[in-house]
């Protein structure tokens, strides 16, 4: 297995290959019920060429990556505020925790409903909703991080004379970053998941939108599309925040 | 560099203290775990909130921030920033109280080159050994050429070889640098090799402050020789000049050679652990060499001490546990014992 490994560069592809060729191969030979419900693979990447060049894939996809981009940078920056205080200093830990432990359970399209009424249906609607699935999770992965930093690294800070200040910023954040892109790495992928979820439910535009509308079109190769793209991004955003935490705490982690 | 003056000071354990801590002088605290020695190092250092008094050449500084008190801290685990390099480890003091780059690249330089790590610069705390740790600890906690060092076992995790290495760096170092240093440790052997003064604690209490001497061969109380090990004491007669730095002495039947001091010798003292004991006869000149009988095996916290009639004389002996398991001793068995010269005191 190491010798092939060796000989053929990019081994990890040929299971994909096989995967591809067996899709292509029981839908020529009809074995699920026609093209209709099962198009092969060839079908789909011209089906993309189309969609592609007549610009439907891309402004749609557009839509939902800036609602995503947009949600998410919030929800993770607002996240990563709020559970730093609330690792750093036990008092507001203790005054918020009740209330965000209350509403961390609330899954991010149970809020659909009462954000519809209160902010319509509008750009704003996916941005909140990617910003609530984003804030809870990154909240806590950050905040618990923070708590988990040992207390002898601030101890000896402190002793090389550190103020309070510069020991969050240069020691305790720095130390707490594996458990903050663990929280980021999760997120990034579930935003997209909700993102999807929400578009398919409420709003008319976005990958999620124009799975609902090939639903009804019946065009299960368009759906394939979308699966695919919602597919790449997760793995995208994710392999990004893994980048970026190799960046920053490999070296030493 | 200050004299370090505790007056009253109460923190958990430690129950009004008073301590006088010389200019330039290595002080060891010396006690059992839990005794309160590195409760008093944190009240020093000032990281701690206590009741009583801190004064710098009489100075209080009991309402000096740490930074203010121009000390430097060696840790039990150390402690390096894992997420920094050495150069930044070291350096990291000096970014604090905002030096030009150019200044902390000289002091850091500096403390790599005294302590021989200079190859080290540029790796992460966990690429380097306990030993490298160990200098790369100290040189951060003499990066801002603090007037007191406090040390708390800082050799704890290090392997024998090199802690009896570091010990001796250590000292020079001091000495180098003319700090006041106060060192915490449980471990009598270091406490002996560099100490100027040993201060003793246990329970939150000072219970001896002397010399190495004075600490071991005449300790003051039951607390204090029972942690140190009570010596062996013994009445000497018929003292005879060798020549070559050696006498002759009889102990209770025993023709014990001693170092020679010049002077007639009326009794000698050695530690239970400088003590050797072997089941089988020990090879070399039958020289400080004795045969004795088990007359009780008792475990103290870390050790087994062995009790040995020898000639007329009581001696009281001390193995690792590691070493009394490989050995099959009991109550009434005949060993053989060494009485190492260079270990024995003159009284």
């Amino acid at each position: 297995m190491k010798l092939l490994r060796k000989l053929i560069p990019g081994w990890g592809i040929v299971p994909i290959i096989i995967f591809l060729i067996l899709w292509e191969g029981i839908a020529r030979i009809n074995l699920i019920s026609g093209n209709f419900f099962f198009p092969p693979f060839s079908m789909v990447v011209a089906e993309l060429y189309f969609l592609t060049v007549n610009g439907v894939l891309g402004n749609n996809f557009l839509r939902s990556f800036f609602r995503v981009i947009i949600g998410f940078s919030a929800g993770a920056l607002a996240g990563l505020f709020v559970g730093i205080i609330m690792g750093w200093k036990s008092l507001i830990d203790r005054a918020l925790n009740p209330i965000i432990s209350l509403i961390y359970p609330i899954p991010a399209l149970g809020w659909l409903p009462i954000l519809m009424l209160w902010l319509g249906i509008s750009e704003i609607l996916p941005i909140a909703i990617i910003f609530i699935c984003s804030f809870f999770p990154i909240l806590y992965n950050t905040s618990t991080g923070i708590k988990m930093v040992d207390k002898n690294y601030i101890r000896v800070a402190k002793s090389l004379g550190a103020s309070n200040r510069k020991i969050l910023i240069s020691i305790v954040v720095p130390l707490a970053l594996p458990n903050i892109f663990t929280g980021l790495k999760l997120e990034s992928g579930m935003a997209w998941r909700v993102i999807i979820a929400a578009e398919m439910v409420a709003i008319p535009t976005g990958i999620g939108a124009l799975m609902m509308r090939a639903e009804s079109l019946m065009r299960i190769d368009i759906i394939i599309i979308c699966l695919i793209v919602l597919a790449v991004m997760c793995f995208l955003f994710e392999r990004f925040f893994k980048f970026l935490e190799n960046k920053f705490t490999a070296r030493w982690s | 560099m200050p004299i370090i003056e505790l007056c009253n000071i109460s923190k958990y354990v430690c129950k009004n203290i008073n301590l006088k801590i010389l200019n330039n002088e290595f002080t060891v605290l010396l006690g059992p775990n839990g005794a309160g020695k590195s409760t008093l190092l944190n009240i020093i250092a000032g990281l701690i909130e206590y009741q009583g008094s801190v004064l710098f050449d009489g100075k209080c500084v009991n309402h000096f921030p740490v930074n203010k008190r121009k000390i430097g801290y060696l840790f039990q685990d150390l402690y390096l920033f894992p997420h920094l390099d050495v150069f930044s480890n070291i350096a990291y003091s000096l970014e604090i109280r905002k030096k030009n780059s150019h200044k902390i690249r000289e002091r850091v330089n500096e403390l790599l080159e005294m302590l021989r790590i200079e190859n080290l610069l540029h790796c992460y705390p966990k690429q380097l050994s306990g030993g490298e740790k160990q200098r790369v600890a100290i040189a951060r906690s003499l990066a801002t050429k603090p007037d007191i060092l406090l040390l708390d076992e800082p050799l704890s995790s290090v392997d024998l070889q090199s802690s009896k290495y570091l010990r001796r760096e250590l000292k020079q170092l001091q000495k180098e640098l003319g700090m006041t240093t106060i060192y915490v440790t449980h471990n009598l052997m270091e406490a002996e090799e560099m100490a100027d003064k040993i201060v003793v604690i246990d329970k939150g209490k000072v219970e001896q402050i002397g010399g190495v001497k004075e600490i071991f061969f005449s300790p003051v109380n039951k607390q204090v020789s029972e942690f140190i090990g009570a010596p062996n004491i013994l009445k000497c007669s018929k003292y005879k000049n060798l020549g070559k730095g050696i006498a002759e002495v009889n102990c209770g039947g025993l023709s014990v050679i001693i170092p020679d001091e010049g002077r007639a010798i009326n009794k000698i003292a050695m530690l239970p652990r400088d003590i050797y004991c072997s089941e089988l006869r020990p090879p070399g000149p039958k020289v400080n060499r004795f045969k004795g009988s088990i007359i009780d095996i008792y475990s103290n916290i870390e050790v087994i001490r062995l009790e040995l009639k020898v000639g007329e004389n009581i001696l009281l002996a001390e193995l690792p546990y590691h070493i009394f398991a490989r050995m099959n001793l009991k109550i009434g068995k005949e060993i053989f014992i060494i009485l190492k010269l260079r270990t024995i005191k003159c009284l």
